[in-house]
């Protein structure tokens, strides 16, 4: 039987699949391993960034933060290795340990100066956006052998499909997400804490250093983010990835999550990303779309689940309630 | 510590809030292998001891020795691994989790490095069964019964623990039959040894399961005492805090001249809801004033929900001048000419940011309409009436509610019902946490307001205020209307006997 907890996942993947099979009925190309390949790739820094973003909503927080993280990563990193000569991985882990602190350090206001996270993540949106203003305005044009290396790289899968170094980074990032949500002290404790966090503190969970510790998680991830992010544009550029945060709820809360916090999956991210993906895709190949009904599409199923969420909740309180009446 | 039986002992405990004394210089000893119950009306300072001795708040006078080894528990997490474990009436588990992993959260076993679900699996099946449940431990906790997730929070406290296990009304909101089975189990814990604090405002439960009883009052201790040899009258005069003695009633007959054989004009006949209140009969009569007096927790306050709307009947009848009405939302009660002040003030009952003006004007306001704004000129001149004939201090219809005292603050709020002209005013513990003498001008003001032909219902834990103001006193005891006094009857010493009747269809 399938459990109440894993409805939402399970409804997100039958959807997926349905979706698939119809745009596959109406364009058989879009099957293809190549296909795939670039969706995988194109969607590689939002789902780095959506991964961060399922335990921040685990938790019950939010993360307005990712997309100017994003682009000030990207800048930075394009300023560092295309102006100042500076070593792409020197960049690369100065850039993830700016980030990573710049998360903790938001956790920590939210934590120990009690302020909701709307407000300090929102405060961090303008922050890292700023940063990334005063480095350059410019698009920074970046060259590196290495950087090319990277760009370079891919697996040849049978039929054509290439799976790049990006789309591999961002599988990952999944597995080892879903890893420490599922198997970790660390992801029971992110679950508890989303699921009530004064019960959860007077069971002994380390409220504190977790919740640190997941805004650091997402800093970490939306640094590795604008690091996909600069390899997939071979630049840098401040006004880039704006709204990239929202992308990101969309995709967790498609995916199953509630934003309440303390339900869901890191797989449901997966496959919220790959709907998104999936419509940009069908968008592409029917040619005459225009983009924004991406957007739409998005917004509608945001609805659908978040009308599904509520439903589910009323479902499973009217069946205890009846089990109550029974068992007296 | 001389006593060697002693398991956690607790002396001169003090602690204070903002220069506020909550607790008193407090003893407390729990011994091994008892069930010790923790008593005391609100504000009796039961839950901050409890907070203090599980390491929730820390204490600023006192000792704590467990063992025999002086302890200072500056965290719950820090009392769970001393040995004392809590659980608490409301938040205690999570329910978004499954029953295992909240049985194993923060220890769960683990196998290179990650989590062992299997092991967690089989552990807590096997833990669970020594309590005789046998449910599926991956299921959600929110999937099981209140009285389920109260056994699964014991078993967790005790395999954390070991000690000393703390509850915090465990039974509220269980069946006979739920409260039964936990009873056996704390039994049983008790024979393996463990010291077992409980707190519950069921006298009833009390005699069946406790063998000691720790009673406070406004944050001092009154007394522990050995149940067996502590009669029930005897415990509540202890939680009430009056000596048994006989008071001859100031009060006038009064009551005479509200005739008690004409018709009520509001009536409740059956009236109750299920797991709230048993179903009562009460008739009020215009310029009566009825007492409700119970011990915390016998059903006074949902009695007032009951009547104001709040809660919706599931049974019985309402009348009002021989019309049926429907009690459905506070609206619908102010329809019908009630008024209702609640017991936390600060809470439920002021705006604290809007003004003594706009406070007074909220429920005329409710009762014309949303659509219908009160001109400000309006509001002024309403404000400024009841300042002056209230007397609320200061004299300034402007100031933030926030900054008055309680006692002023409680006018305003009953300023803002007699605005309205109610016929039924009901008033949950109207003189709480107010100084002496906006105490005897609130009481003054009662017996005013039902001079003029208002009827008031007034719920209250002090006896005295009751006795004081009341023509007629319905006694409340595990929420059942159990006994009504009048005239000559409604004194402290039968109140109290009252309360102290035991239900005797449940005595366990």
């Amino acid at each position: 039987m399938i459990h109440t907890r894993n409805l939402p996942f399970v409804t997100t993947l039958g959807i997926f699949v349905i979706a698939y099979a119809l745009c596959v009925l109406q364009f058989p190309n879009m099957m293809s391993t190549r296909v795939i390949g670039n969706l995988l790739t194109d969607n590689a820094f939002l789902g780095i960034a959506a991964v961060g973003m399922t335990f921040v909503i685990l938790s019950g927080g939010i993360d307005l933060s990712i997309g100017s993280v994003i682009a000030f990563t990207s800048v930075f990193v394009a300023v560092m290795v295309g102006s100042l000569g500076v070593h792409p991985l020197v960049a690369f882990a100065a850039v993830l340990v700016i980030s990573t602190l710049f998360g903790s350090l938001m956790g920590a206001m939210i934590r120990y100066l009690g302020i909701p996270p709307f407000v300090v993540t929102l405060a961090g949106m303008f922050l890292a956006r700023g940063a990334a203003y005063l480095i350059s305005t410019e698009s920074v044009p970046i060259s590196h052998e290495m950087i090319d290396a990277i760009q370079g790289f891919y697996f040849r899968v049978p039929g054509g499909g290439r799976l790049t170094a990006l789309a591999i980074l961002m599988l990952l990032v999944f597995i080892v997400g879903a890893f420490v949500a599922a198997r970790t002290r660390f992801g029971a404790n992110v679950y508890a804490i989303g699921g009530s966090q004064q019960s959860a503190e007077l069971m002994g969970v380390p409220v504190g250093s977790t919740t640190v510790g997941i805004y650091a998680l997402s800093g970490f991830l939306s640094g590795l983010a604008g690091i996909a992010y600069t390899l997939y544009t071979s630049s840098g550029y401040s006004l880039a990835t704006v709204g990239v945060e929202l992308d990101a709820i969309a995709a967790v809360v498609i995916g199953g999550t509630l934003l309440t916090g303390g339900v869901g999956l890191v797989a449901g991210t997966f496959i919220g990303i790959l709907i998104q993906g999936l419509i940009q895709t069908y968008i592409v190949f029917d040619g005459t779309l225009s983009s924004w009904w991406t957007k739409i599409v998005i917004g509608i199923l945001l609805f659908v689940f978040i009308v599904l969420q509520r439903g589910i909740i009323w479902y499973s309180n009217r069946r205890l309630a009846e089990g109550r009446l029974k068992e007296i | 510590m001389s006593d060697t039986n002693s398991l956690l002992e607790a002396r001169g405990i003090g602690k204070a809030f903002l220069g506020i004394t909550a607790l008193d210089s407090v003893d407390f000893t729990l011994e091994r292998g008892e069930i010790h119950a923790l008593l005391g009306e609100n504000g009796a300072g039961k839950s901050t001891l409890i907070k203090i001795l599980t390491g929730v708040y820390s204490r600023d006078h006192g000792t704590m020795h467990l063992d025999g080894a002086e302890v200072t528990p500056s965290s719950v997490a820090e009392a769970q691994d001393l040995g004392i474990g809590t659980v608490y009436q409301e938040v205690n588990l999570l329910e978004n989790l499954t029953v295992a992993e909240n049985l194993f959260l923060g220890r769960q076993p683990r196998r290179f490095g990650l989590i062992d679900r299997r092991e967690m699996r089989r552990r807590s099946k096997a833990l669970l069964e020594r309590y005789g449940l046998d449910i599926d431990v991956d299921a959600l906790l929110s999937s099981y019964s209140v009285a389920v997730r109260q056994l699964v929070a014991i078993a967790r406290a005790v395999d954390l623990s070991g000690k000393v296990l703390v509850l915090d009304e465990p039974t509220a909101s269980l069946d006979a039959h739920e409260v039964e089975m936990l009873f056996a189990v704390l039994r049983r814990l008790r024979q393996e040894g463990l010291g077992i604090i409980i707190i519950t405002h069921f006298l009833n439960q009390v005699y069946a399961v406790a063998d000691r009883v720790t009673v406070l009052r406004n944050g001092r201790l009154v007394g522990t005492r050995k149940l067996a040899e502590l009669p029930r009258l005897e415990l509540i005069s202890m939680m009430l805090g009056r000596e048994l003695q006989h008071i001859t009633r100031e009060h006038q007959a009064q009551e005479e001249t509200i005739a008690s054989t004409a018709e009520a004009p509001i009536r409740f006949s059956g009236y109750g809801k299920r797991g709230s209140v048993a179903p009562f009969d009460l008739d009020i009569r215009p310029g009566e004033v009825v007492g409700v007096a119970g011990l915390l927790g016998s059903g006074r306050t949902e009695t007032a929900f009951l009547l104001f709307g709040i809660d919706r009947a599931d049974s019985g009848t309402a009348t009002v001048d021989n019309q049926q009405i429907t009690l459905s939302s506070p609206e619908a009660a102010i329809a019908s000419g009630f008024g209702f002040c609640p017991e936390e003030r600060k809470t439920d009952g002021i705006i604290g940011d809007f003004s003594v003006a706009d406070n007074i004007a909220l429920a005329v306001q409710a009762r014309q309409g949303w659509a219908k704004p009160i001109s400000s000129r309006e509001k002024a001149s309403l404000a400024e009436s009841f300042i002056k004939s209230l007397d609320i201090r200061p004299a300034d219809a402007n100031r933030q509610m926030k900054f008055l005292s309680g006692g002023n603050q409680q006018k305003a709020i009953l300023a803002r019902w007699l605005a309205t002209g109610p016929r039924l005013l009901i008033l949950d513990e109207p003189t709480r946490g107010i100084d002496i003498g906006a105490h005897a001008e609130i009481l003054k003001m009662i017996e005013k307001l039902c001079a003029d032909g208002m009827s008031l219902v007034v719920i209250s834990s002090e006896l005295e205020e009751l006795t004081a103001i009341a023509h007629r006193v319905i006694v409340l005891s595990d929420r059942k209307h159990i006994a009504q006094l009048k005239g000559d009857q409604v004194t402290a010493d039968n109140i109290m006997q009252a309360i102290a009747a035991p239900a005797r269809t449940e005595a366990a």
